[in-house]
């Protein structure tokens, strides 16, 4: 007999869970150190009550979206121009290429120095996380759509804007979201670790939830948020990105 | 079309004047095409044909205005061909179909840089044109839900609607089926006398040529030029299995291969 799929995994989470419950609760480990799967429950079901989570995961989305929103719309139009002229290929393309493997939370300091302990400044590192993978992406999937194409749109008397507009970023699409992918990954993970670094007064987020966690020494609540964190970012894949490539895929026959 | 809307039409006949192209290459310039004089009335089924590297391709994308002249000139009409344009589309050997339109937006994409029509206008005639291919059913299918043959009929269609002077096909028939092919055939030769196109074929088959044009050209190789130039006299429609075509045929390959293995002598 064949077993449905999730029969083993669900399984091993169950024994997982289970096993960790069981070496806490004996006392094989401090729960200080290492709290018990229920102790996390109960401090998410606690904190989900007095809206703590919920205000928190809010504050820290807006950021991402608002940042991510930002870095894509000024990435998208910086990459189409690194891909079409050569002197800011040169110039900004190898720059965005340097960039992209600085960790965005490398920006705190200076971006704490010039905007202050506010919002703007949080969306400064989420821009810088996302913009430069967004750059280099447009560009290099711009360079690489098919001349055949060009050459098929240019005989039809397409050229300029409408070139661009309904060839170029058409043919350059999956290419262009995979780098947005990136992008969304590379802020999110600079998000978290510029919340836990600061403190924003404009707003509590889930780094600063974590942060929070460390300084009562409530394990529980560090790996409560730490939870929050993979599902949110399991979350956006599931019902943004996913959805997005996979009707991209299918449309196109790929 | 009205007569006197004929009277004003520009002439679809094209020109080549001393036409030469030169490639930078790795091995050095090579001379693609060199000193190319040819005329191409209006309304000639004209086919280039010649062995690979004679320079039929660049001779092409030359009338297309994808590339431009070394030296000489291309006229349209009056006008000198510098750019692509509308009034020349290109059919390529891929069909070049954009995968991210169905058949009819693709239809509908050329249409859509003419400014004088209607959007109406520019609907009914992409569905004619599909329906004219034998694809009116077809026309929400994505490229990739469709068989080579069947893109290269959308692509002919894409090519055909925007109604342009002169149709530059490049190879388009290479990479389908025989049955697919003579239906094409068919088809093209169908349009090419209701409508009355000049057209322009670059092939390497030489029975196509034979079967499709008006007069044949023949090129030879390094560099390229012409080397000879047949009138096809057969009643149209023909078809590709006719004895009398197979045997003018024979005689354009027989052409080819001498002047090959002059060519080959010469270089020897």
């Amino acid at each position: 007999m064949k077993l449905p799929r999730f029969v083993i995994p669900t399984l091993v989470a169950v024994i997982f869970l289970g096993g960790w419950e069981w070496f806490v609760r004996v006392g094989h480990v401090n729960d200080v150190l290492v709290p018990a799967p229920s102790q996390i429950l109960k401090w998410f079901w606690d904190s989900l009550l007095n809206g703590e989570l919920l205000s928190a995961t809010w504050v820290t989305m807006r950021r991402l979206i608002i940042g991510f929103a930002i870095g894509a719309a000024l990435g998208v139009p910086l990459g189409a121009l690194c891909a079409r002229v050569r002197w800011i290929r040169d110039t900004l393309g190898v720059l965005a290429l340097g960039l992209q493997t600085l960790p965005s939370v490398c920006w705190v300091p200076l971006a704490l120095l010039w905007f202050g302990q506010e919002e703007s400044a949080l969306l400064f590192v989420v821009v810088m996380g996302t913009i430069w993978a967004v750059v280099i992406a447009v560009q290099e999937s711009v360079l690489n759509v098919q001349p055949l194409y060009l050459r098929a749109a240019m005989t039809m008397g397409s050229k300029g804007w409408h070139l661009w507009l309904r060839v170029i970023l058409p043919a350059a699409l999956p290419g262009v979201l995979s780098g947005m992918k990136q992008g969304w990954a590379f802020a999110w993970r600079s998000l978290m670790a510029a919340e836990i670094f600061v403190v924003i007064l404009t707003g509590f987020g889930l780094g600063s939830l974590l942060h929070a966690g460390r300084e009562l020494l409530r394990m529980d609540q560090v790996m409560g948020v730490m939870t929050v964190v993979v599902l949110v970012g399991l979350l956006a894949d599931l019902i943004f990105f996913s959805p997005l490539e996979r009707w991209l895929r299918r449309s196109r026959g790929l | 079309m009205n007569p006197a809307s004929y009277k004003t039409h520009p002439s679809a006949a094209l020109t080549l004047r001393n036409v030469t192209k030169r490639f930078n290459g790795a091995a050095g310039c090579v001379t693609a095409l060199d000193d190319i004089t040819l005329d191409v009335k209006e309304g000639e089924f004209l086919v280039l044909v010649g062995p690979s590297g004679c320079g039929k391709s660049t001779l092409l994308s030359l009338l297309a205005g994808l590339d431009q002249v070394d030296e000489g000139a291309i006229r349209l009409g009056e006008e000198p061909v510098r750019s692509p344009g509308r009034d020349r589309l290109v059919m390529f050997q891929q069909d070049a179909l954009f995968p991210w339109l169905n058949a009819l937006e693709n239809v509908m994409f050329g249409l859509r840089l003419k400014p004088d029509l209607t959007e109406a206008e520019r609907l009914e005639s992409a569905r004619y044109y599909l329906s004219l291919v034998g694809l009116a059913d077809k026309e929400k299918a994505r490229p990739h839900e469709l068989s080579g043959g069947m893109r290269q009929r959308v692509a002919l269609a894409r090519s055909l609607a925007p109604n342009p002077r002169v149709l530059l096909m490049d190879e388009p028939f290479s990479a389908l089926d025989a049955l697919t092919r003579d239906q094409l055939y068919r088809d093209i030769q169908d349009i090419f006398t209701k409508r009355k196109k000049t057209i322009v074929l670059v092939t390497h088959n030489i029975r196509e040529a034979v079967c499709l044009g008006d007069r044949v050209v023949l090129l030879s190789p390094n560099p390229g030029r012409v080397r000879q130039i047949f009138d096809i006299n057969l009643p149209r429609p023909r078809r590709i299995n006719d004895p009398e075509l197979a045997s003018l045929a024979a005689e354009v390959t027989d052409a080819l291969s001498s002047h090959l293995s002059r060519s080959h002598e010469g270089l020897a």
